[in-house]
């Protein structure tokens, strides 16, 4: 049986209740789900923001991120999988990312889900820019995500 | 080949993407990145810590060592900070 992903880029909001929903409406075989959701923060580093500025680059973010949607399908036997990043400006409270993943049993939908957002982190082709009082700064790439990342890598 | 820039490097650049024909020498990512930084200040200031600009070739991440015969689409870009 192959499951495919539902992936989406977009600058709307989404409805993280109802994308949980969608994996498990109706199904038996399903019995764990697990969600991330990433969500904007009112300050960076102590500072207040009032908003971050999404970067994206078109069709790399979806080869991407099916990439690392395949990669996460095949290691773990997952019977759904949902993937949304937003682009554009988003509003502190406002939801960046989704994750969610769908399995017969909770340890591959955990570990499907947090390598999927480590290496969104780190490889999917985003990049936020901080809107504040200060005018607007590019966030910098932090360390602990590439570490995040590398410790997926097989040997 | 298409050129593009995003982020900061595409600030600094000045454009968001362009056309080149770079000579035939210019033959992987880093002697690419060389040969913009040689044209004017703007791309040798988009490109002063050439260890930290990330690339793809045709919407694949890549190496600087990479081999550019053949690509259609180069992009050049700091980190990424999604998720």
């Amino acid at each position: 049986m192959s499951v495919a992903a539902t992936i989406r880029i977009q600058e709307a909001d989404f409805d993280v209740a109802q994308e949980i929903a969608a994996l498990s409406k109706g199904r038996t075989d399903v019995g764990a789900v697990v969600s991330f959701s990433g969500i904007c923060r009112g300050s960076e580093q102590g500072e207040p923001i009032a908003a971050l500025i999404l970067e994206h680059y078109p069709g790399m973010a979806e080869a991407e991120i099916t990439r690392h949607a395949d990669e996460a399908l095949s290691r773990w036997p997952l019977q759904g999988l949902t993937i949304i990043h937003r682009f554009g400006r988003i509003a502190p409270g406002e939801n960046i990312v989704l994750v969610v993943t769908a399995s017969a049993h909770r340890q591959a939908a955990f570990e499907a889900a947090e390598f999927l957002m480590d290496y969104l982190k780190t490889n999917a082709p985003f990049w936020k820019r901080e809107e504040s009082a200060r005018g607007t700064n590019w966030i910098e790439a932090r360390d602990h995500d590439d570490a995040a990342a590398a410790r997926w890598t097989k040997s | 080949m298409k050129l593009k820039y995003f982020a900061w490097v595409r600030e600094r650049v000045g454009k968001a993407e362009e056309t080149v024909e770079p000579p035939a020498e210019v033959r992987t990512v880093g002697d690419l990145i060389g040969w913009l930084t040689a044209r004017d200040d703007a791309y040798a200031y988009a490109f002063e810590k050439p260890t930290v600009i990330r690339a793809a070739i045709d919407h694949a991440h890549v190496k600087q060592d990479a081999a550019i015969i053949g690509a259609r689409e180069i992009a050049f870009f700091p980190p990424m900070t999604g998720g």
